[in-house]
């Protein structure tokens, strides 16, 4: 896709969120950037705690009632039905234009859990239907034939016998497809998929993952992938954001992020990596545990983990700093004053035998 | 490796049938004739999806079920029928599980110190009290903990803190086999690192064998020196780790390996996964036997079906 072409989605800046707690104010999101362009996929990759889900959860409008939006906006380009060009800003917007115009309608969300998110009261067959009937009042029966048309689509066989059939019925890669099946029903433009594999096995891990790459190349919608697994990242994404302590600290295309790394938090999460070509008898780790947001953070948050960290990560917080276009990332490891640090050895190495697999 | 091979046997298991009984017309077969062995000080890797039988066997082998038929031999011992109370009392020391969700395997009333030593309470090997926080000092340190953490509950440790904690309660009998249920397939993958190294560790410093029961084939390759594919109640392929990753023959084993995302973008995009369905293939688990491939590699297979899978 070229540079003209290229339609932003979603663009969030600076955004900054604190839940209040019993044991304090959690600053869990310090100043968030991002950006989103039609039919592309945005990875965010991070820890748990890092930040990612809260993310992902203000986008959808569904945070928790101990959060305030300190500051921050997150723009959102839409089509309506009759063709007019709509843009909203979502951290100003309330509650309830919220569920009336954008949940389910515009964005949607695979959660990790499928057992969770379906009713398990409901017909599957049913819970599909519903999103259709609410925004858009279509007839039972059009809704119908088009939910047996998503569950074909999904890949479920004889759709129209599942219809009638509960969640509990199903094994766990069903139920993700029906969950997916859900998502799609309104054909919204942004699809948000939160962990969407990890609670599934392996062999159907894949198939999920094959599922959704197809279903956007066929409707042309825009993703954000939430996952700390690289190799699924690897697989589906076209851009990487990296997130660590409530900020992203490095941003790129995916070949630049896997190929060309700059952040020490990034080189510490791919040396991480459980590789099958290499026979190393120790895995990696990064050392060390991510910070307390409940203490404000002075200085750069990865400091205290990083064996590269100069005297002035302790004091200043480092900025963006530019790679190339696409790619920044947020190190005073790159400030020309800076010394010289090279990405250790190993990854190097497995880098350069990445390039030449992928040959 | 090879020095293990002439050992003999820490764990025997022949012929292990775990059914159960639903109703008059029907029963689950959820392990279906599994024979493997595990020599002291090795780990042995259990994969398969969920559904395949992998947990049933841990559970079977440290008697939290009755087996319908098969032997099971610890330590010389005779441990799948009646047991006498001293074979009992010496499977329940010698034979300890780390189960696969932390949070709800720790006793959330009960703190830290008391969870570790509970195994060393009953069977009264704990010594005085003086004694017996020594032990859960050491246990901790061993595991990576602070000994101030044997005063704090369960619900004040992070997940792989409290995974810790359950790899420090096994590890406070002296076990001879630790049976690892999915053990860190509920953590982050960084911590799931951490938990990989630690035990690890724990084993080329107490000697321990270890059970590796995990759907996640990356992890497994990490720990294991042997490994064997479960699919629907029958071990389909077994070998050694290298056998099985630079030689899977039966397309089960192909599946499972190429479903496992490769962190690489070049090659990643374009590969799809590799799918398997027995019955599709019209491969009959209960018409196969294991045939020998070389070394200890072995193939659930009937000899068409070997032609076929080594021919190509």
């Amino acid at each position: 896709m070229s540079e003209q072409t290229r339609e932003k989605v979603l663009e969030m800046r600076d955004l900054s969120i604190t839940f209040s707690t019993t044991a304090g104010p959690v600053n869990a999101i310090r100043g968030v950037d991002l950006d989103l362009y039609h039919g592309e996929t945005l990875a965010i990759v991070g820890e748990s705690g890092s930040g990612k889900s809260v993310t992902a959860k203000t986008i959808m409008g569904i945070l928790d009632k101990n959060s305030t939006v300190n500051s921050g906006t997150i723009l959102f380009w839409y089509t309506r039905s009759d063709g007019t060009k709509v843009e909203v800003d979502l951290a100003r917007l309330g509650k309830k234009e919220f569920r009336q115009h954008i949940n389910g309608k515009r964005i949607a969300m695979v959660f990790q859990d499928p057992m969770t998110s379906l009713d398990p009261t409901m017909p599957i067959g049913k819970q599909i239907m519903e999103g259709m009937i609410w925004h858009y009042n279509t007839p039972k029966g059009e809704a119908r034939k088009r939910a047996v048309a998503l569950l074909d689509e999904v890949g479920i066989p004889e759709p129209a016998k599942r219809m009638r059939q509960y969640p509990h019925q199903l094994s766990g890669g069903m139920r993700q497809r029906v969950v997916i099946a859900i998502a799609l029903a309104c054909d919204p433009e942004l699809l948000i998929c939160d962990e969407p594999t990890t609670a599934l096995d392996v062999t159907i891990q894949a198939k999920i993952l094959e599922l959704i790459q197809h279903i956007q190349k066929e409707r042309g919608i825009s993703i954000i992938y939430i996952t700390l697994d690289l190799g699924v990242v690897a697989k589906v994404a076209d851009y990487v954001d990296v997130m660590y302590a409530g900020k992203i600290v490095e941003k790129g295309t995916i070949d630049e992020i896997f190929f060309d790394p700059r952040h020490p938090y990034t080189w510490g999460l791919l040396s991480a990596m459980p590789d099958l070509d290499t026979s190393d008898d120790r895995l990696y780790t990064i050392p060390g545990s991510p910070p307390n947001l409940l203490h404000p953070v002075l200085g750069d948050a990865f400091a205290p983990r990083n064996i590269y960290a100069l005297r002035i990560d302790e004091r200043a917080e480092p900025p963006m700093f530019r790679v190339s276009d696409t790619h920044y990332a947020a190190t005073w490891l790159l400030d020309s004053r800076a010394p010289k640090v090279e990405m250790p050895s190993e990854l190097k190495a497995r880098i350069e035998r990445m390039k030449k697999e992928g040959l | 490796m090879a020095e293990a091979i002439q050992k003999t046997p820490l764990l025997e298991v022949r012929g292990l049938k775990q059914y159960f009984y639903v109703n008059r017309n029907f029963t689950v077969r959820a392990v279906d004739g599994v024979d493997f062995v595990i020599y002291p000080g090795e780990t042995y890797g259990l994969v398969g999806e969920s559904g395949s039988g992998k947990s049933t066997i841990g559970r079977s082998l440290i008697r939290l079920y009755e087996p319908t038929a098969g032997r099971i031999l610890f330590d010389g011992m005779d441990i799948s029928g009646r047991m006498s109370k001293g074979v009992q009392k010496r499977l329940r020391t010698e034979m300890q599980m780390i189960f696969q969700d932390p949070m709800a395997c720790l006793n959330p009333r009960k703190k830290v110190e008391d969870i570790i030593a509970l195994g060393l309470d009953i069977h009264h090997i704990g010594g005085s009290r003086q004694q017996r926080r020594e032990t859960v000092k050491s246990m901790l340190d061993k595991v990576g903990l602070a000994p101030e953490h044997a005063n704090r509950y369960p619900h004040q440790f992070s997940g792989g803190q409290r995974q810790r904690v359950g790899i420090a309660r096994a590890l406070v009998m002296n076990p001879k086999l630790i049976i690892a249920d999915e053990c860190i397939s509920a953590l982050d993958v960084s911590i799931q690192a951490q938990v990989v190294n630690l035990m690890k560790d724990l084993q080329q410093e107490t000697g321990t064998a270890y059970l590796f029961i995990a759907h996640d084939l990356s992890m497994v390759k990490y720990l294991s020196d042997r490994i064997g594919v479960l699919h629907l109640g029958h071990m389909v392929e077994t070998g050694t780790r290298n056998e099985i990753f630079e030689n899977p023959v039966h397309p089960y084993t192909k599946s499972l390996l190429s479903a496992i995302p490769h962190p690489n973008p070049r090659t990643e995009k374009k590969r799809v996964a590799q799918g398997y369905d027995c019955v599709a293939e019209g491969v009959d688990y209960n018409a196969g036997a294991q045939r020998h491939l070389g070394g200890t590699h072995y193939v659930l297979a009937t000899e068409e079906e070997l032609a076929k899978w080594t021919g190509c």
